[in-house]
């Protein structure tokens, strides 16, 4: 879904290098394939080296200024085994648009926590249990991380925000050089809820504060402003969460963490102007 | 036009003479001079190509992967960890048929750490799908890159070619060699016309998921192209030869073996070492040759079966071991001849000239010592005692661990 809106707002002068991973797998078998434009998909953690030797090709062939070139992969293959190449690609200055797609775990392989798997959750590889609260770390700050590569264009969306990734999507073609764009994609199935909630999740985790939306050009910021909400409203509508639901100690942990991103980020809309 | 350089150099200037549109490389010694001399091409205009410089072997093997799957010629060279950081890169360029050309500059595996030379990284990955060539000199090393592209881009191939050459014996030795012009070179190289890319044009998907209904074809074709290939190295050789007035078989050389009683196996530069030995025990009369490996895969079964048949003893040097059970060439080797009626008496394996244990005339002609009526399958050669003790400590080669010498005392 999230894949569908991100090509096409790129439209159809555009070639896709595709990290191993669900999307890969539920869009390709073969001899079928859902994808209208070029597409390769190589290995996990190399769809940015892919793309860098995309990008150099049609450099050679003098046809770059024509096509877009697409880098994508889900959460774990963008910043755990992936972040190498990832920062190799945006410090070359590739002209490419890097897609995360981040639900927030290895959902492919059955829910196993990635770096993006935020602080406390559930997952079959960072289980609560008796002596664990679940995953013991907050999320990686893949877009700050990206940032400090001096990238032109950085941004954070949701599945929610239809109009919003392809807003974002066509800003980031507008400008030349690496583009690191990370979507947030609920996973029902990892994040045990039922999928009719959705949509209303993945709102919720933009209005907690815990899922910022924000867009670094040039390194200046602009973000989605929020009325923020207590993030006890998010995390009980998921099972990953559901071994924090008597636990107030634990809850006001993730709460400090959305307090600080609406501080950070200024997402606030009360007591400052939207920007 | 011949000249006097370093072989790293040479192959520099053969890999700029086939005009690769992307280069993409990590530097890992002995393999350095090699990407560094086409920087400095790219650099001084010299040569129009894209140089990526890549912040692993991983993503060197992956944007050449890249480039190649959009339909432009590319170039990468590395050794030893190099190779073994990009396997699963390399094992993907095989599958997804794209004619990509590495230099592998062969150099030991660690632990213990070792920059000097032979064969286990690239024999280590004889099962990825690719062509692998080995150059017993820099001349020889300078001609197969050539014919690499030629044989990698054919339509009826399309798979990736690794040139191996022998880490600082090769790659920083210096020797007079004629390097082709580039009129001939295009003569012979045509530019590269790819049978599939990523063109919005005409979208296509590469590397889909492929389940158990269909991935063992997958497999199959690969051994099959595999097979053609084999077919087809003695024409591309012949053509080659014309054009540049050389003498290669392309798969395999046979020097002194129609009457010989001892032959000596072998890939790589140590073949020249064993060629002078040949003549010197020739010249004493003694009837010895050597049968030099030039194309490791496609193994040239059939060719080997040929020129060894009626030896009655044959040495096979490795330079490569599989721990735990018979090195890879003397397997085999052997392996050839397991239904065979007609056979050599024995097949004897030497280990030899492993993280560059120099192998001297000395080393060679004690291979042909050992090469008697009694079949030896994993004898070391030019092993120090002094190192071995009798009671063998695990520590002493647990990546080498080494004691700061005591000062002696002055009471």
């Amino acid at each position: 879904m999230a894949a569908r809106l991100v090509i096409d707002a790129a439209g159809p002068n555009t070639i896709i290098s595709n990290n191993t991973g669900c999307l890969e797998v539920f869009s390709t078998k073969y001899p079928e394939s859902a994808w209208e434009v070029p597409w390769i998909h190589s290995l996990f953690e190399n769809s940015s080296a892919v793309a860098s030797g995309i990008e150099a090709a049609l450099k050679y062939l003098g046809t770059k200024d024509k096509i877009n070139v697409i880098a994508q992969g889900g959460d774990g293959g963008t910043a755990d085994i992936g972040l190498q190449a990832l920062s190799g690609m945006f410090e070359r200055g590739h002209d490419i648009l890097y897609v995360c797609y981040d639900n927030e775990a290895y959902m492919n392989t059955g829910v196993q926590r990635s770096g993006l798997t935020p602080f406390e959750t559930n997952t079959t590889t960072s289980p609560a249990g008796s002596q664990s609260f679940g995953n013991i770390r907050p999320k990686k700050p893949m877009p700050e991380i990206a940032l400090a590569h001096g990238i032109p264009y950085v941004a954070t969306s949701s599945v929610v925000f239809p109009q919003d990734i392809q807003r974002k999507v066509k800003k980031a073609f507008s400008i030349k050089g690496p583009k690191y764009i990370q979507i947030h994609v609920p996973c029902p199935l990892g994040w045990r809820h039922d999928s009719s909630l959705t949509y209303e999740i993945a709102k919720l985790a933009v209005e907690t504060g815990l899922y910022p939306i924000i867009e670094y050009e040039n390194g200046v910021l602009a973000q989605r402003k929020i009325k923020p909400k207590p993030v006890e409203e998010y995390l009980k509508k998921q099972g990953r969460f559901k071994h924090l639901l008597n636990n107030p100690e634990l809850i006001k942990k993730i709460q400090d963490i959305a307090d600080n991103n609406i501080l950070k980020y200024k997402l606030s809309l009360e007591n400052q102007s939207s920007v | 036009m011949k000249e006097f350089v370093e072989g790293s150099h040479a192959v520099a200037e053969i890999v700029k003479l086939c005009k690769p549109a992307v280069i993409s490389a990590y530097p890992i010694t002995p393999q350095t001079h090699i990407v560094e001399d086409l920087a400095q091409m790219v650099a001084d205009g010299e040569l129009n190509s894209q140089f990526v410089n890549v912040e692993s072997e991983h993503s060197a093997a992956s944007v050449v992967l890249g480039a190649v799957a959009t339909g432009v010629r590319a170039y990468t060279a590395t050794s030893s960890q190099g190779l073994f950081y990009m396997a699963e890169v390399v094992f993907n360029i095989a599958g997804l048929r794209l004619p990509v050309i590495m230099t592998c500059a062969n150099r030991a595996i660690s632990a213990p750490i070792n920059i000097w030379n032979d064969q286990q990284d690239s024999v280590s990955l004889r099962d990825s799908g690719w062509i692998q060539v080995y150059a017993e000199n820099i001349q020889e090393a300078v001609d197969l890159h050539l014919i690499a592209y030629k044989l990698a881009e054919d339509k009826s191939i399309m798979l990736p070619v690794m040139v191996c050459m022998d880490g600082f014996i090769l790659t920083h030795g210096i020797e007079t060699v004629d390097i082709p012009g580039q009129k001939e070179v295009d003569a012979f190289l045509p530019p590269y016309k790819a049978l599939y890319k990523l063109d919005p044009e005409k979208p296509i998907t590469l590397g889909p998921l492929v389940d158990p209904d269909s991935y063992m074809e997958t497999r199959y074709a690969v051994e099959q192209t595999q097979k053609k290939a084999l077919s087809m190295i003695p024409g591309i050789a012949a053509d080659f030869n014309k054009t540049f007035g050389r003498n290669y078989n392309g798969l395999i050389e046979e020097y002194h073996t129609k009457d010989a009683e001892r032959v000596i196996v072998a890939m790589g530069s140590v073949c020249g070492t064993v060629k002078d030995v040949v003549d010197e025990l020739r010249s004493k009369g003694k009837k010895v040759g050597l049968l030099k490996i030039t194309t490791y895969r496609p193994f040239p079964c059939d060719a080997i079966y040929a020129a060894l048949k009626n030896i009655p003893k044959v040495a096979v040097l490795d330079r490569a071991l599989s721990l735990g059970s018979f090195s890879p060439l003397l397997t085999e080797i052997r392996a050839i001849f397991t239904s065979k009626k007609k056979k050599p008496q024995v097949i004897s394996g030497f280990n030899i000239g492993l993280g560059g244990r120099d192998i001297t005339t000395h080393s060679i002609k004690e291979v042909f010592r050992l090469l008697t009526n009694k079949e030896l399958t994993s004898e070391y050669i030019d092993l120090k005692p002094e190192l071995l003790k009798e009671n063998y400590d695990i520590s002493d080669s647990a990546g080498g661990l080494s004691e700061r010498r005591k000062e002696p005392s002055c009471e």
